[in-house]
C-alpha cells in the first residue's frame, strides 16, 4: 500500500475519532478530497521540478504514533534557547508535553491546536481564521485534513509580548519511521508584537517525515517576528508550508536558518491584504552531505503602497543540492510597490548544486521592482590577505562565510538565538571561533 | 535610411494601421489542407529530394503525431488547428532567374512595397538575398561573389539536392526531430529556408540575409535554416520579416540550426515584424520557433532580435557551449503592445571548460500585453570556470500590460560565476516632464526614453538593421501613451 492510499484509509479511522464540530470537520473532509485528487506532487509539477519526494514517499510511515513518550528537560536543555524567559509549547512526537511546556491564558492564548479546535470559547477564532490563509495544494490539504495538534497564539488587540514563544516539536521515533503533520495558527490583532522561534528536532536515525502548516494572522499595525531553526538529524525530512496573510501597516518577518535534515522544503507565502504593508524573507542555508534544502516562496502585493525584502543566502558542500524558487506577483491595483529580491550562493564541492529561480510577475506599472541572484566563489585575494596575516585556511573560508550570511543575521532581533545561531554556523563551518568577537 | 528625420516618423504614426499590410495575389499551387504521411511524401517528393530525407520527413512526423501540444509558456491562444493548415504552397512561376527581368513583376512590386527593392539592396548595402516568398526561393544574388570564396549560401532544398553530404550530416544535430512539438512539425513538413556553409577560414565578406515573408492566405509556413560555420570562419546573417495583413491566424513553426566549428564565430540578428493583429487583438501572427546553436572549442555565437511583431511569440534562441573556451550572447528586445504575448528568452547551456555567456533582454510592455522573459542558464559538472551574466529589464507602458520573469538557474559546479539582475519600471514622469519642458513633445519623448532603454542591444545590430529596427520600436509603441 502506497502512502497515499494509506494515508487516505487513516483519514476514515480519524474522523471517526474526530468530534462532531462542523466547521472544522467539514474543512478536514473537503480536504482530504482536494488531497485524493492532486496526489502528492511530482517533479512534472513546475513548482516541484528540482525537488522529488519520491525517495521519502517509500518510507512506511506511522502515521498516528501510538505510545507516548517523555523527555528529561536536561536532555533536550540544549535545543531550547534556554538562557532566556520564553512561553514553551512542546510537542514530543506530536503528543503534546506539558511537562516541557510553558503556556498561558494570562491576557493571551499561548496553547494547543488540539483545545482551540475542540472548546467552545476559541470557536469565533476558529471559524473566521482556521483553513483561511492556506492554500488548497495537496501537501497543504493533506495537513488540514489531519490537523489536529500544532500551537495556537492568540494576542489580543494592543498588547506587547516581551518574552518570545518557542515552538518545538520533537520526534523520539520509536516507530521505524513516523510522519507528523503538526498544524499553528497564530492570530496577532491590531498594535499587537510577537517574536515566536519554531524547531523541528528530531532524536533518533530512524526516518521522520513532518509536513507542517503554519497560519499567520497580521492585523493592522501588528509585529510578527517568526524564526525557524532546521539543524535536524539525517534521516529527518521537513515539508514546512507557512502562510502568512497581512493587514495594512503591518509588519511581519520569517527567517529561516536551514542547517540538517535530509529535505528540507520551505514553501512561505506573504499575501498583502492592505496598504503600507512591510514583508521580510531572509534566510541562510549551509548544508553538506546529501542534504537538500528548497526554499519556494511567493510575495502577492495585492494593495498599493507595500514593501517587500527578501534575502536569502547559500553555503553549498559535498553532495548537497539548493533550491532555491522565489516569486514576486505584483497586482494591478498594487501601484507603487517596492519589492526587492536577492538568492546569493556559495558552491565549496564539485557535487553541490544549486537551482535557482527568481521570478516577478508583475502587472501593475508604477512600480520597483528588482531581483538579483549570483553563484559564485570565496574571493581569493580575501583568503590570501587573511591568511598573510597568520589566520589559517579553514578559519579565513569561515569568517568570509559567515560574512556572506551576516545580512540575513543582522536583523534577528533577539540576542540570545542570534548567539545561538552563530553558533551553529560556526559548528557547521567546522571552526570553534564566536564570530562576533 | 540616414535621411530619415523625426519628422519622417511623424507622418508614419499618423498612419495607424499595419504599413505592411498588403497581400499580393500570385496563383499558387497550394497543397489541400490536412496532415498525413501522404502529405509529408507529397512535400518531399515536390522538392524532388532524395530517398533518405523523406524518410527523415515521415520519422519526424511519425515522433510529431504521438507528441502534445506544449502549454507551459506564459500565453494564452486559440491553439491552431493543424489539420486545417495547408502544408505547402508555392509561387507558381517557378523559380531561377538569371536577371530580375524575369521576375513577375507583382512579385517584384512586393517587393518595392516592403521597401527592399532588390537592385537597390544590391548596390547599396552589399547584401547577398536569399529571398523567400511563401517558401520558395524567387531570386539569389551575389552568389558569385561568395562562390568564390567557397561560400555556399542557397536554399535547404537546392542544398538537399547539390550538397546532400552537408546537409545530411548536419540537420537535426542541433535541434533534433524529437526536440519539442513544432520543431518535430517543422522537421516533417518544412517547405523551404536557406542554407549556408562557410569553409575554413573564411571570413564571410558580406552579411548575409534571408526576408521571410507569409503571403498566401492559410498557409502555415515552416522555415528551415542551416548555418554552418567551418573552422575558424565568421559570418553575419541577418533575418528580417513582414508579413501581410489576414484575418485568420497564421502559424509559424521555423527551426535554425547553427553550428560553430573550433574558433568559428556566427553572428545571427533577427527583425522580426509580423503582423501583431489589430487593435482588438484579432489575427495575428503564431510564431513559434526553436533556435538553437552549437559551440565548438574557441566558437562563439551570437544572438540578436528585435521582436515588435507577432500575436503569440514562443522563442528561445539557445546557445550550447559544447567546446572549451567557447562564447554564447543573447541580445533581446521584445516589444508587445495590444493583445501581443511574448514569451521569449534563451537557453545557455555550458558543457566545456571556460565557457562564457552574456544575456541582455530588454523586454517592454503597453497597452494589453503580456511580456516574459524565460531563460535557462545550465552550468554542468565539468564546465570549470563558467561564467554568465544575465540582466532582464522590463518597461511598462500603461496598467493594463504585464510583464514577467521565469529565469532558470541550474549550477553544478563549484567554479562558476553566475550574476542575474532583472529590473522592472516604468517611465518616469519626471524624465517625460524634462522632455516636455525642454519642448519635446510626449509621444516623442518616449520614444527617445525607449530608445535609450534598448540602446544595449540596438547597438549590437549591423548598421541598416538597426536603424530598421529603431523606427519598427517607434511604429509597435505608438499609441501607447498616457
Amino acid at each position: 500500500m502506497d502512502l497515499k492510499e494509506k494515508l487516505l484509509s487513516s483519514f476514515l479511522v480519524f474522523e471517526n475519532q474526530a468530534e462532531i464540530d462542523s466547521y472544522v470537520n467539514n474543512v478536514r473532509n473537503d480536504a482530504i478530497k482536494t488531497f485524493e485528487e492532486k496526489g502528492f506532487p511530482t517533479k512534472k509539477d513546475e513548482a516541484w521540478k528540482y525537488t522529488s519526494l519520491n525517495r521519502l514517499l517509500k518510507e512506511d510511515y506511522s502515521v498516528f504514533p501510538k505510545q507516548e513518550n517523555a523527555l528529561e528537560y536536561r536532555d533536550v536543555k540544549k535545543y531550547f534557547i534556554h538562557e532566556i524567559d520564553s512561553y514553551k509549547i512542546v510537542f514530543i512526537d506530536g503528543k503534546y508535553s506539558s511537562h516541557l511546556s510553558a503556556t498561558t491564558h494570562d491576557g493571551l492564548d499561548v496553547c494547543l491546536m488540539s483545545a482551540a479546535l475542540t472548546k467552545p470559547k476559541y470557536r469565533l477564532v476558529i471559524e473566521n481564521y482556521f483553513n483561511k490563509a492556506a492554500t488548497d495544494d495537496s501537501l497543504s490539504s493533506l495537513n488540514t485534513a489531519f490537523s489536529k495538534e500544532g500551537a495556537y497564539v492568540y494576542i489580543p488587540k494592543g498588547k506587547v509580548i516581551e518574552k518570545p514563544i518557542q515552538i518545538i516539536h520533537f520526534s523520539t521515533g520509536d516507530e521505524s519511521a513516523t510522519m507528523l503533520q503538526p498544524r499553528n495558527l497564530i492570530v496577532v490583532e491590531e498594535n499587537s508584537h510577537v517574536q515566536i522561534i519554531e524547531r523541528h528536532q528530531s532524536l533518533t536515525g530512524n526516518p521522520v517525515l513532518t509536513n507542517s502548516v503554519t497560519e499567520m494572522f497580521a492585523k493592522k499595525r501588528a509585529i510578527i517576528d517568526y524564526y525557524k531553526i532546521q539543524n535536524d538529524g539525517d534521516n529527518a525530512s521537513l515539508i514546512d508550508n507557512t502562510f502568512i496573510k497581512q493587514k495594512r501597516e503591518s509588519i511581519a518577518s520569517v527567517h529561516t536558518f536551514s542547517f540538517g535534515g535530509k529535505l528540507t522544503r520551505n514553501n512561505l507565502n506573504f499575501y498583502q491584504e492592505g496598504q503600507r504593508i512591510d514583508s521580510t524573507l531572509k534566510g541562510v542555508t549551509i548544508i553538506g552531505n546529501k542534504q537538500h534544502v528548497d526554499h519556494n516562496t511567493l510575495v502577492h502585493h495585492i494593495e498599493p503602497n507595500c514593501e517587500s525584502h527578501q534575502d536569502y543566502k547559500g553555503i553549498f558542500a559535498d553532495n548537497a543540492t539548493g533550491v532555491f524558487n522565489g516569486k514576486v506577483v505584483v497586482e494591478k491595483e498594487a501601484q507603487k510597490t517596492n519589492a526587492f529580491q536577492a538568492n546569493n550562493n556559495i558552491l565549496v564541492s564539485d557535487k553541490a548544486t544549486i537551482n535557482t529561480k527568481p521570478q516577478l510577475e508583475i502587472f501593475a506599472d508604477d512600480v520597483k521592482c528588482s531581483h538579483g541572484c549570483t553563484v559564485g566563489q570565496l574571493d581569493e585575494s580575501a583568503l590570501f590577505y587573511m591568511r598573510t596575516r597568520g589566520i589559517p585556511e579553514k578559519e579565513a573560508k569561515a569568517l568570509l562565510m559567515y560574512a556572506f550570511s551576516n545580512n540575513v543575521l543582522s536583523s534577528v532581533k533577539i540576542p540570545e538565538l542570534k548567539r545561538r545561531i552563530t553558533k551553529i554556523i560556526a559548528n557547521q563551518l567546522g571552526v570553534d571561533i564566536g564570530f562576533d568577537l | 535610411m540616414s535621411k530619415y528625420t523625426e519628422d519622417d516618423l511623424r507622418e508614419e504614426l499618423k498612419t495607424k494601421e499595419y504599413e505592411y499590410g498588403f497581400y499580393t495575389d500570385i496563383e499558387s499551387e497550394t497543397f489541400p489542407k490536412g496532415l498525413n504521411e501522404d502529405i509529408v511524401r507529397a512535400i518531399s517528393q515536390k522538392k524532388e529530394e532524395p530517398e533518405w530525407m523523406t524518410e527523415w520527413r515521415l520519422e519526424a512526423f511519425r515522433i510529431w503525431k504521438d507528441m502534445e501540444e506544449p502549454e507551459w509558456a506564459n500565453v494564452t491562444y486559440e491553439k491552431p488547428d493543424f489539420q486545417d493548415i495547408s502544408y505547402y504552397s508555392a509561387p507558381n512561376s517557378k523559380p531561377k532567374y538569371d536577371s530580375l527581368d524575369e521576375v513577375d513583376p507583382e512579385l517584384l512590386a512586393t517587393f518595392d512595397k516592403l521597401g527592399i527593392s532588390l537592385d537597390e539592396q544590391k548596390k547599396l548595402a552589399g547584401v547577398a538575398m536569399d529571398v523567400v516568398v511563401d517558401s520558395v526561393s524567387v531570386a539569389t544574388t551575389f552568389k558569385e561573389t561568395l562562390a568564390e570564396q567557397g561560400i555556399i549560401f542557397m536554399s535547404i532544398s537546392e542544398a538537399i539536392k547539390e550538397h546532400p553530404e552537408l546537409v545530411k550530416k548536419y540537420i537535426g544535430t542541433v535541434v533534433p526531430q524529437r526536440d519539442n512539438f513544432y520543431a518535430a512539425l517543422n522537421s516533417a513538413v518544412f517547405s523551404d529556408g536557406s542554407f549556408c556553409y562557410i569553409p575554413k577560414g573564411v571570413k564571410c565578406p558580406m552579411e548575409l540575409s534571408t526576408y521571410f515573408r507569409i503571403n498566401q492566405a492559410g498557409t502555415g509556413q515552416f522555415e528551415r535554416t542551416l548555418v554552418i560555420a567551418d573552422e575558424g570562419s565568421y559570418v553575419s546573417y541577418l533575418e528580417g520579416c513582414t508579413a501581410p495583413s489576414r484575418d485568420e491566424n497564421q502559424l509559424h513553426a521555423a527551426v535554425v540550426e547553427l553550428i560553430a566549428l573550433d574558433d568559428a564565430e556566427i553572428k545571427y540578428s533577427t527583425v522580426q515584424n509580423w503582423f501583431p493583429g489589430n487593435a482588438e487583438g484579432k489575427g495575428g501572427v503564431y510564431n513559434f520557433v526553436t533556435k538553437r546553436g552549437l559551440c565548438e572549442t574557441n566558437a562563439k555565437i551570437s544572438w540578436t532580435q528585435v521582436e515588435t511583431g507577432s500575436a503569440i511569440t514562443w522563442k528561445y534562441p539557445s546557445c550550447v557551449l559544447k567546446g572549451n573556451n567557447s562564447v554564447g550572447e543573447f541580445y533581446s528586445i521584445a516589444v508587445t503592445n495590444n493583445y501581443q504575448q511574448a514569451d521569449t528568452g534563451t537557453k545557455m547551456i555550458h558543457l566545456g571548460k571556460n565557457t562564457k555567456s552574456t544575456i541582455i533582454s530588454k523586454g517592454i510592455s503597453a497597452g494589453k500585453s503580456q511580456n516574459s522573459y524565460r531563460g535557462l542558464v545550465q552550468i554542468n559538472s565539468r564546465a570549470e570556470n563558467a561564467r554568465n551574466f544575465s540582466q532582464c529589464d522590463s518597461l511598462l507602458m500603461g496598467n493594463e500590460c504585464g510583464a514577467h520573469t521565469f529565469p532558470y538557474i541550474e549550477t553544478k559546479n563549484q567554479t562558476a560565476q553566475i550574476e542575474h539582475e532583472a529590473t522592472t519600471s516604468k517611465i518616469g514622469e519626471d524624465q517625460i516632464f524634462y522632455c516636455n519642458q525642454r519642448g519635446i513633445d510626449t509621444e516623442k519623448a518616449i520614444a527617445l526614453i525607449v530608445n535609450g532603454f534598448s540602446k544595449e542591444v540596438l547597438n549590437k545590430l549591423p548598421m541598416e538593421f538597426a536603424v530598421e529596427a529603431q523606427k519598427l520600436l517607434e511604429i509597435s509603441l505608438e499609441g501607447s501613451v498616457g
